[in-house]
């Protein structure tokens, strides 16, 4: 069963599960980014707050994130067949994984950015900067560590996400897993892509922690 | 008397808080003339942060003005007060410096909010830090700093727009009497070398002995006496004066002891 075709498969459902992964993580950047500031800048006690702004964003996370990915992944199908031309395949996974990303990422940026101390956001309204200052500089800038953190979690979430859409022919690894394993009980192949899927895993999560400990200057030795 | 620079009229503050309300400021009048180093004393809970976050609008207060060289702050439109903001300069208890930057970066910050080229900037923070005694520590970030090093650091990014007005609200509480002494001398260097108006809180009668000329007495929201600090030192009138003149007492006897 080792024979060339699926070491190539086997390379090629690694590229797929890079490829939706990031891709899908860097849209869901796109569009959680934006919605975890504007939580974190309207709650009260943020620096513009306003309660319906807050509200709406609070009500539209909580309800796409109830909706299993699954169900995410068939509901969605039109809306993917209109923006790829095809509702099956990697890229038009990337659809569905990104809208799952997104209001995850939302989340993960609020509690990153609520983290920043108010004392330091005050400090900076003192000095008379400008919103868009205190975003980027204060909050995304003090909190970076943290956020760093939350994309090497995302990422595995979404990489975990990829492999579910195999059950409807998504590629990637997950998608040979579920052929092999489940289709046509070759138990070798799904352990082999499993142990890829988790050594994937892990070594994002390696990066991310290694490259969130370089950036933080807080509490140096 | 010299003409006053920050005046404020009835200014009264409420927070709604779960178990009732608190009137953290209730109708304050004082005034503060330019070029003194004005303190604010009263004991824990008298209103005093407020008051001074009232002064640079950090908190709204519910009535009253606040009149800063003639001009009423709470009528200036947003960007008319970000703008005023940049020269009323604060420190903090707890310094407040963004902790992922290093020194430099932080004293640069104010500049950068002005727009300033990059390279104005770092000449000017650097002279700034020199200035403060920290000329050596630029490369470094807070967390590797003592407590009056972080202050210092706060004093240089503060003086980098050259505010003509400084806030200090509690600004050496979190620091050793000896160190206190060395920030309050600081500012005091600051105060003789350029024109500028200091507003000093604290809760302790040695900062306002140390450094302050005039003094106002907070208590339960509202001022108690205000004058000369040698008059009331010597005369205390209010209740809240006389207890913080004597909890001086007391911490001189445990320095000592
Ligand atoms: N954000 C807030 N929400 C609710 N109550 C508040 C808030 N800020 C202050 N208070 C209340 O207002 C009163 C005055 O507070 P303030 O912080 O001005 O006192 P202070 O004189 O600075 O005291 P301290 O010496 O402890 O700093 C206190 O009773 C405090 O509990
Ligand atoms: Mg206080």
């Amino acid at each position: 069963m080792w024979d060339e075709t699926m070491i190539v498969m086997l390379l090629e459902g690694i590229r797929d599960t890079f490829y939706m992964t990031f891709v899908s993580t860097f849209f869901g950047y796109v569009i959680g980014l934006p919605m975890g500031i504007a939580l974190t800048l309207t709650d009260k006690g943020g620096i513009t707050p306003n309660r319906t702004v807050y509200r709406i964003l609070d009500i539209v996370i909580n309800v796409t994130r109830s909706v299993p990915f699954l169900i995410l992944l068939i509901l969605v199908m039109p809306l993917t067949k209109l923006i790829v031309g095809k509702s099956y395949g990697s890229t038009a996974t990337i659809v569905p994984l990104t809208l799952a990303a997104a209001p995850l990422i939302g989340r993960m940026v609020e509690s990153s950015l609520k983290e920043v101390s108010q004392g330091v956001i005050e400090a900076a309204i003192s000095m008379g900067a400008k919103t868009s200052t205190i975003v980027f500089k204060v909050l995304i800038g003090e909190a970076r560590t943290s956020l760093l953190v939350g994309v090497t979690i995302v990422l595995g979430t979404v990489l975990g996400y990829s492999a579910m859409a195999g059950v409807v022919g998504g590629g990637g690894l997950g998608d040979i897993a579920i052929r092999y394993g489940y289709y046509r009980y070759e138990t070798g192949v799904m352990l082999v892509t499993l142990i890829f899927i988790v050594a994937i895993v892990q070594l994002m999560q390696v990066v991310g922690t290694f490259a969130a400990k370089k950036l933080d200057h807080r509490n140096q030795e | 008397m010299e003409t006053a620079y920050i005046e404020v009229h009835n200014l009264s503050k409420t927070y709604s808080a779960k178990n009732g309300n608190v009137e953290a400021l209730k109708s304050v009048t004082l005034s503060i003339p330019k070029n003194e180093i004005f303190g604010v004393i009263g004991l824990s809970g008298a209103g005093k942060s407020t008051l001074v976050r009232c002064l640079n609008l950090l908190e709204k207060p519910d009535s009253g003005e606040v009149v800063i060289d003639g001009k009423n702050l709470l009528t200036l439109g947003k960007e008319q007060l970000r703008l005023r903001r940049q020269k009323i300069g604060m420190i903090f208890q707890h310094f407040n410096l963004l902790e992922q930057q290093n020194v430099l970066d932080n004293v640069c910050f104010p500049l950068e909010i002005r727009g300033i080229p990059i390279k104005q900037r770092k000449e000017k923070a650097l002279e700034l830090l020199q200035k403060v005694g920290l000329g050596d520590k630029a490369e470094a970030y807070p967390s590797q700093l003592s407590g009056g090093q972080k202050q210092r650091v706060a004093i240089a990014r503060v003086l980098a727009n050259e505010p003509d007005i400084l806030l200090c609200d509690e600004a050496t509480s979190a620091l050793d009497p000896e160190t206190t002494k060395t920030i309050l001398n600081l500012l005091k260097s600051i105060y003789d070398s350029m024109g500028i108006t200091i507003v000093i809180i604290t809760h302790e009668m040695r900062v306002i002995q140390e450094i302050c000329t005039q003094v106002a007495v907070l208590d339960g929201g509202t001022v108690q006496e205000c004058g000369s600090v040698t008059e009331i030192f010597k005369n205390p009138k209010s209740r809240a004066a006389r207890r913080l003149l004597l909890m001086r007492e007391t911490e001189e006897m445990s320095d000592v002891g």
